[in-house]
């Protein structure tokens, strides 16, 4: 075995392995990547329903109730961004920070008939946190500016203009 | 005498002992003066004193609830427990960087003290780079988040602490987690003077493992609890989140890994010198990535502590410095490092070279989740996460060739193995793995849950085996085996229980993804059945506990009649930070756990309904306990005779002693 032979072999190994860890990366990324998006960009084009996204937005207050389905307790709530609202079903317990008026991240599937069944649904440890993406959303479309103070009660936002929130 | 000034002054005399410590004995080195580098420990111990002494200050200040001091009235409150006021100190940002660098000084006041046997040349420069890195870690800590700073005016009472956060688990995990993280920082340090000297050589790679290898077995246990944590407190029933902040803690573990190996064949075989370096200083500027991850916001997760630009920018900054410094000498220097020991593909080199390719290979698939989506939404502005399916697809493949090779490999000679001999070893450990994989298409379902417990159990087999054949059962005598017992070192001993945990870690992972999970909405008294046990709802009662009031169910779970056990998890409400938590209550036979969690209240009177979450978790235990087991096996071979430093020096000067 010279140290030739031995390089190859070794050259060999990586290139096998890394080659089939990037081949394993990029198939997993092309069927699990989780696009994020806002209820209006949902509404909008609505993703396949064997897509997983990840729906965020404030819960529209006074919007919760529950379903029974055969005994399993379903939470329904409509998330908005603002200019659209998707109602979510979502069977479990809601995390503990979960409050209407507050920002929601859900991660789940669009249906066919445009509700979003969510397996997961997450609300950060501060309520005064606003996930990143929803406030960003929130800003795109004119509907707070963080320069004016807290953002506004999700309740008021399907009828509220931009310019009431800024000022 | 522990003001939050005297704090402040030993802190900022612990960054100028530091620079000293980081400038004189790399002159004195350069200039070949003994003197000047024979400074470094004594500078290294009195840095060490220095920030103790500081580190102590603030501990005092959150023991005497001295709420004129910004962090603990932020942090801490009069009614917390004491146990909490200490272990608060590191549970914010400014305490836990100050932490950081302390166990930074532990690590140079242990180089120092047990690494008398060093050359002074290669001490004073290892000391040298532990003490540049302290001091960019204290300047962060002096000008960006100051921990000792003053608020007027002193407020009553301070503002508590995340009710999350008060559990004994959380309290001792970010200490045993970040001794792991910066452990890495001396095999890191011996790196970069080795590049500076320009030699790697065996004796390097003696005194290089037991820090690499002590550093592991923290950072082994700190993942262990910190996941072990999430599981029991955050009651999601889950264990891993694929969370930024764990992939943060389980990058470095994959390369240091990787590290423990190769530095094996550097103390062996004198090879894979130059790729030994380069793993010493990838790990240390992945666990420092990772603080960064964490400190900076740039990767928002639910365990970030600060986002403060100021703080990013700096970090980002000491971060250039410390990695592309290094690896900028590494580019330099490598190439003066020449192998020597040539050895066949089929060997106990090849083996770990094989280990070392996998373990980075899966590294570079987490590092690539775990980075592709900030950089999209740098770059392309859409907003992307990848989780758990994307981890499993793709790292779950390339574990199972590790394994394989787990239980191959360590029956290999070294230089050049004969196949057939070696696998006439393994027939034992490949007949026990067989019958672990009919086990396996018994009790589980899907494809990579049943090839991943097979090969588990192939690695625990073919372990158990390698001791068996080396200490000589069956081929001698009781007394023959007693004495190869004896004479086996303590690191092959070591390694075989690392290789066992991280098989029944697997085979926890395994049992795992079997999990079985059911929601109900139940009335007092209402019964379900999940997974063959019947879960009955016998009370739900309140009552107030010291700072929260609690809601605390019953719940009985029988199996074919007989009463297993009763739960009794609760939801505790905490009104001064008007926040919920969950206690889930756990049953376990160390097989399975019995898992269940209380949500909701519904309705009133005899109408009144309450959420429940049932988890059936098999073998859940087993993922924390093999963790354990490895970090238990490598504090064995730690304790091996020829790993302490320079043990072969002070046995000559004993023999010395008695001649």
């Amino acid at each position: 075995m010279t140290r030739k032979t031995r390089r190859l072999w070794i050259v060999i190994a990586c290139v096998a392995c890394v080659g089939s860890a990037a081949a394993l990366t990029l198939r997993a990324f092309s069927s699990n990547i989780v696009f994020f998006m806002a209820p209006s960009q949902v509404k909008a084009n609505p993703p396949s329903p064997d897509r997983t996204i990840r729906l965020g937005g404030m819960v529209m207050a006074g919007s919760l109730h529950r379903i029974n389905e055969n005994g399993t307790p379903v939470n329904a709530f409509e998330v908005t961004d603002g200019q659209a609202a998707v109602e979510v079903h979502y069977t479990g317990i809601l995390p503990d920070l979960f409050r209407e008026g507050q920002s929601v991240v859900a991660l789940g599937t669009v249906q066919k008939d445009g509700g979003f069944t969510a397996s997961e649904v997450l609300a950060k440890h501060d309520e005064t946190y606003m996930p990143k993406e929803v406030a960003d959303e929130l800003k795109r479309t004119g509907k707070w500016d963080p320069r004016f103070g807290k953002a506004p009660d999700a309740s008021s936002w399907d009828t509220m203009t931009a310019k009431k929130a800024g000022g | 005498m522990f003001g939050p000034e005297q704090g402040h002054f030993a802190l900022a005399l612990a960054c100028v002992l530091a620079l000293v410590q980081f400038a004189v004995p790399l002159w004195g080195a350069s200039r070949r003066d003994a003197r000047l580098v024979g400074l470094a420990p004594y500078l290294a111990v009195s840095q060490l004193i220095a920030l103790g002494y500081s580190f102590l200050c603030l501990v005092m200040c959150a023991v005497s609830d001295d709420f004129s001091v910004q962090n603990v009235a932020a942090n801490s409150a009069v009614s917390k427990p004491l146990l909490y006021k200490i272990t608060g100190v590191w549970g914010n940002h400014e305490g836990s960087v100050l932490l950081w660098t302390l166990i930074l000084a532990v690590c140079g006041g242990a180089v120092s003290l047990f690494g008398r046997n060093l050359p002074d040349i290669l001490r004073g420069r290892v000391l040298a780079i532990l003490g540049g890195v302290s001091a960019g870690f204290q300047m962060f800590c002096l000008l960006t988040s100051d921990p000792f700073d003053r608020v007027f005016p002193a407020p009553m009472d301070g503002q508590g602490m995340n009710p999350l956060l008060q559990d004994p688990g959380l309290a001792f995990h970010p200490p045993i987690l970040y001794t792991g993280y910066v452990g890495f920082a001396v095999p890191f340090a011996f790196a970069v003077a080795a590049l500076i000297e320009g030699r790697v050589d065996a004796a390097w790679g003696r005194w290089v493992r037991p820090w690499a290898v002590a550093a592991w077995c923290f950072l082994t246990c700190g993942i262990a609890l910190g996941s072990w944590w999430s599981y029991y407190v955050l009651g999601w029933g889950g264990y891993w989140f694929w969370d930024p902040v764990e992939n943060a803690s389980l990058i470095p573990w994959l390369t240091g890994t990787a590290l423990v190996h190769s530095a094996i064949v550097v103390e062996k075989r004198e090879g894979l010198k130059i790729w030994t370096v380069l793993l010493a200083i990838a790990t240390f500027s992945f666990s420092l990535s990772g603080t960064f991850l964490v400190r900076s916001g740039i990767l928002n997760s639910v365990h970030a502590f600060a986002n403060d630009p100021a703080r990013g920018v700096f970090i980002l900054a000491l971060l250039a410095i410390v990695i592309g410094g290094s690896l900028a000498l590494f580019a330099w220097r490598a190439p003066s490092l020449t192998s020597t020991g040539l050895f066949s593909p089929v060997s106990r080199e090849g083996s770990l070279v094989l280990n070392n390719i996998l373990l980075c290979s899966i590294c570079a698939v987490v590092v690539t989740g775990t980075m592709y989506p900030p950089f999209m939404q740098l770059l392309a502005g859409r907003t992307i996460s990848v989780g758990k399916p994307f981890f499993d697809a793709a790292t779950i493949p390339l574990t199972l060739p590790l394994l394989l090779a787990m239980g191959v490999g360590t029956a290999l000679p070294w230089k050049r193995a004969q196949l057939a001999r070696t696998f006439s070893h393994l027939y034992a450990a490949a007949g026990i793995a067989a019958v672990g994989l009919v086990l396996c298409f018994w009790k589980l379902s899907g494809i990579l849950p049943i090839a991943c417990g097979a090969l588990a159990v192939w690695v625990i087999a073919a372990s158990v085996s390698d001791v068996l054949r080396r200490i000589g059962i069956g081929h001698t005598s009781a007394q023959g085996v007693w004495e190869r017992m004896k004479n086996l070192p303590r690191s092959s001993w070591g390694a075989a229980l690392a290789h066992i945990g991280a098989g029944i870690t697997i085979l926890g992972l395994c049992g795992m993804s079997q999990a079985e999970h059911a929601i109900v909405e139940v009335h007092i008294g209402e019964t379900r059945s999940l997974a063959g046990d019947d879960w009955t709802l016998l009370d739900v009662h309140d009552y107030i506990g010291p700072n929260y009031k609690a809601m605390q169910a019953d719940i009985a779970i029988r199996h074919n009649g007989k009463l297993v056990t009763i739960l009794h998890p609760e939801k505790r409400d905490f009104t001064t930070q008007s926040q919920t938590t969950t206690e889930v209550a756990i049953h376990t036979n160390f097989i399975t756990d019995l898992y269940g969690v209380v949500g909701d209240r519904h309705g009133t009177g005899k109408d009144t309904t309450y959420v429940l979450r049932l988890h059936r978790n098999p073998l859940a235990p087993w993922m924390w306990l093999g963790g354990l087991i490895m970090a238990i096996g490598g504090a064995f071979s730690l304790s091996d005779r020829r790993m302490r430093i320079g043990a072969p020096k002070r046995a000559a000067a004993r023999n010395m002693a008695r001649a």
